[in-house]
């Protein structure tokens, strides 16, 4: 392999890469504004400029092709000022407006004029003035004083999402960024830019000064908007989930993911709608009740069905832990061969990117672990028809709302003699249900679930919940959390009293007296890698921040991609 | 086992007392007639120079308008975490003001770290030094309590220019 020789290290590179490519490579940053990994050379920002041994001036490492032998000083006195030098044009016309960016605390020009700023400025004319808080789009906006045109979100939108919405107009210190006439910057994917731009020019309306960054805790999670599954960081403060962002991971999303999951997948974990503590129908209206309690009913109520007239619906977006605890539930405690899931598939989300049709985030999961009916059990469509013509009694669903997507179900739900649900939110099948167990979010709890190429990727909770203490079951704590009582209002936040349906379902099989011996989800996790052929020598380790890729023997219905 | 005796005994007029009450009230009589330091304090306040580190307080411009803009540096800096802002969108110019500001002052040491880190001048530390609660939920200072007119702090404000 051809070696080069940066700041006195040899490294080694491939033929073709950049100069700053091989030292990322290699662990070295080398500051860059315009430079992006996945997105085309540019080279407008000249921060990357670097000393190469017999050139004659100083080049820019991004578009500078590594060659073997090559000599580069990236901190040299002389590649330093330079760098100084950008720095001091770069803040020039820049406002001083960090107090009141959203962008500060990951903001690169902050950071470098740290590094590399003078710290004061000799420009003592007046700055250039641009629009302020143009909303580009719907979920963007834009401040034209701070951009120090990059370009990179007019390359984003050329180069990955295929939409180009933006670009310059004007010349020199007047260049702003608009998009074309009469077109807004809504594609799907539209948000990215916030993530790429390296000042506060571009913005999130949706996470506007909501928080600032530093007061943040990130748990490392997965997208559940869809079935790709892109890798998340989940980011709370006081106990609420206050805005998604992608996480890298080139097997799934690179740094990427679309606004329908950035936007639209976490609001329900906050919402006031959320079910707190189990719930039964006592005269017609669901009445909170203890969780032993509960339990105690639903078993004696599920106790008097004989077990062809009960039947399990599974969920795709419950994790592989929750589903295969339903299935042990069915099988081995009720007995019943009646269990299947509903699958959610639209036809009109899907697209070359990132999304597919398959909205649900886990059903190639629930369906590995086992949620398919047993020899001459009946699937979905089946039970619907049984609870029609009075053969299934009994319903036992599992966080799906499968009324809201299918509104003839309501008459036939109200058909059941006894209907059991995990709900996270209040919802039109809670309505029907007879019992109404509070489950966690994926944001609360420990899990796994499997995408649309068979990965498996982890789920870690950053919600605590009633019976949670952040810090002792090793959830990211932000500062607040570290320090916080529970006298303190911006400490504890809402606290929701739910459970994993994992958990849910041991606790109701003790009160059927056939205990399962689960105490935490790993311990499901283990007892599907023991019996569920593709999960086999799998741990929580092994599937790590990144995922793993299970073996799959397609024996299984192909699953709509 | 003997006693042991004292190096040197009382004298005779040391013995008796008398001269040495006679010293104290003289010089007890000589400080009535001084200048008094005392001051009548609740009827009488203490008014503070411009240096001292009251309650933090918020400050409002003449229009009716908090100069904060939230931006949450006086949250992060502070020792205790005593303070907790929310921002909000506004119409004005500046973007952004506290839709929720809230001092702890069970938590809040006075060290003024807030008022040094604020970009806007838009928390000072006042002359208050009257604090005291009978529960946890009045020491909560929100912005009704926190805002005080620019009029009023104009002396720590100056102060502020000359030595910060």
């Amino acid at each position: 392999m051809p070696k080069f020789v940066l700041d006195g290290k040899e490294i080694e590179f491939e033929q073709g890469q950049t100069i700053i490519q091989a030292a990322k490579k290699n662990g070295i940053t080398i500051p860059h504004f315009c430079w992006h990994e996945s997105l085309s050379v540019s080279g407008n920002c000249r921060v990357c400029l670097v000393e190469i041994e017999k050139m004659p001036k100083l080049s820019i490492a991004c578009a500078t092709l590594a060659a073997d032998g090559m000599v580069v000083y990236s901190a040299s006195d002389k590649a330093l000022s330079a760098r100084n030098a950008v720095m001091e044009f770069e803040l020039i016309n820049h406002p001083l407006d960090c107090p009141i960016c959203d962008e500060a605390g990951e903001c690169k020009l902050q950071d470098y004029a740290y590094s590399h700023g003078a710290g004061e400025s000799r420009f003592n004319e007046e700055k250039t003035h641009k629009d302020k808080r143009v909303p580009l789009g719907p979920l963007v906006m834009f401040d034209g004083d701070r951009c120090i045109s990059c370009s990179r979100c007019i390359r984003f939108c050329d180069e990955i999402a295929k939409e180009p919405q933006l670009t310059f107009v004007k010349r020199g210190d007047r260049v702003t960024i608009v998009t074309y006439p009469g077109k807004q910057l809504d594609n799907p994917y539209s948000m990215n830019v916030t993530d790429i731009c390296p000042v506060g020019a571009l913005t999130s309306r949706d996470f506007r000064f909501k928080a600032r960054v530093w007061e943040l805790s990130k748990t490392k999670s997965v997208c559940n908007g869809c079935s790709r599954g892109c890798n998340i960081n989940l980011e709370v403060r006081n106990n609420k989930v206050l805005r998604l962002t992608p996480r890298q991971n080139d097997e799934v999303n690179s740094f990427w993911m679309c606004d329908h999951g950035r936007v639209n997948t976490y609001k329900f974990i906050n919402d006031e709608n959320r079910v707190d503590g189990p719930y039964l129908r006592r005269g017609g209206t669901l009445v909170r009740s203890g969780w032993d309690e509960a339990f105690a009913a639903a078993s004696s109520e599920l106790k008097s069905y004989s077990k062809n007239e009960i039947a399990f619906i599974g969920s795709p977006y419950a994790t592989c832990e929750d589903n295969y605890a339903l299935t042990k539930f069915a099988s081995s405690i009720i007995g019943t061969k009646h269990i299947d899931f509903m699958r959610h598939v639209d036809q009109t989300f899907g697209d070359n990117l990132l999304r597919k049709d398959d909205i649900t985030p886990n059903s190639l999961g629930a369906e590995i672990v086992g949620v398919v009916p047993g020899k001459g059990g009946l699937n979905l469509e089946g039970i619907i028809k049984g609870i029609k013509d009075g053969n299934i009694k009994a319903l036992y669903l599992i966080e799906d709302d499968l009324v809201e997507g299918n509104h003839e179900l309501q008459e036939v739900f109200a058909k059941l003699d006894l209907f059991i649900t995990h709900s996270t939110n209040f919802n039109k099948t809670t309505e029907l249900a007879d019992f109404v167990f509070p489950a966690s979010t994926y944001a609360e709890k420990n899990g796994t679930i499997v995408n649309f190429e068979g990965r498996l990727q982890r789920l870690r909770p950053a919600v605590a919940t009633f019976d949670v203490d952040r810090a002792l079951e090793g959830m990211s704590l932000s500062r607040w959390d570290k320090f916080g009582t529970k006298f303190d209002s911006w400490a504890e936040g809402n606290k929701h009293d739910v459970r994993s349906t994992w958990r849910i379902i041991v606790g109701l099989s003790g009160a059927m007296g056939h205990k399962l011996k689960y105490g935490v989800a790993e311990e499901v996790f283990w007892d599907i890698a023991k019996n569920v052929s593709s999960f086999s020598g799998l741990d929580y380790g092994k599937v790590g921040e990144l995922g793993a890729k299970l073996k799959l023997e397609l024996n299984t219905k192909t699953v709509t991609a | 086992m003997a006693l042991k005796r004292r190096e040197k005994d009382l004298t005779f007029l040391e013995k008796i007392y008398i001269p040495e009450i006679v010293k104290g009230l003289s010089l007890t009589l000589k400080n009535m007639f001084k200048p008094k330091f005392t001051m009548q304090y609740p009827e009488e306040k203490f008014i503070p120079p411009a240096s001292y580190r009251g309650r933090p307080v918020l400050v409002m411009e003449e229009n009716g308008v908090e100069r904060c803009v939230a931006c949450g540096l006086c949250s992060r800096v502070c020792p205790p975490l005593a303070i907790e802002v929310q921002a909000a969108e506004t119409e004005n110019e500046k973007e952004r003001y506290p839709v929720k500001f809230e001092i702890n002052m069970l938590r809040c040491i006075f060290c003024g770290l807030c008022e040094e880190v604020c970009p806007e001048e838009a928390i000072v530390m006042s002359k208050d030094y009257e604090l005291a609660f009978t529960n946890r939920k009045d020491a909560l200072y929100g912005k009704d309590k926190l805002l005080t007119p620019v009029m009023q702090l104009q002396d720590r404000i100056d102060f502020l220019r000359n030595y910060k």
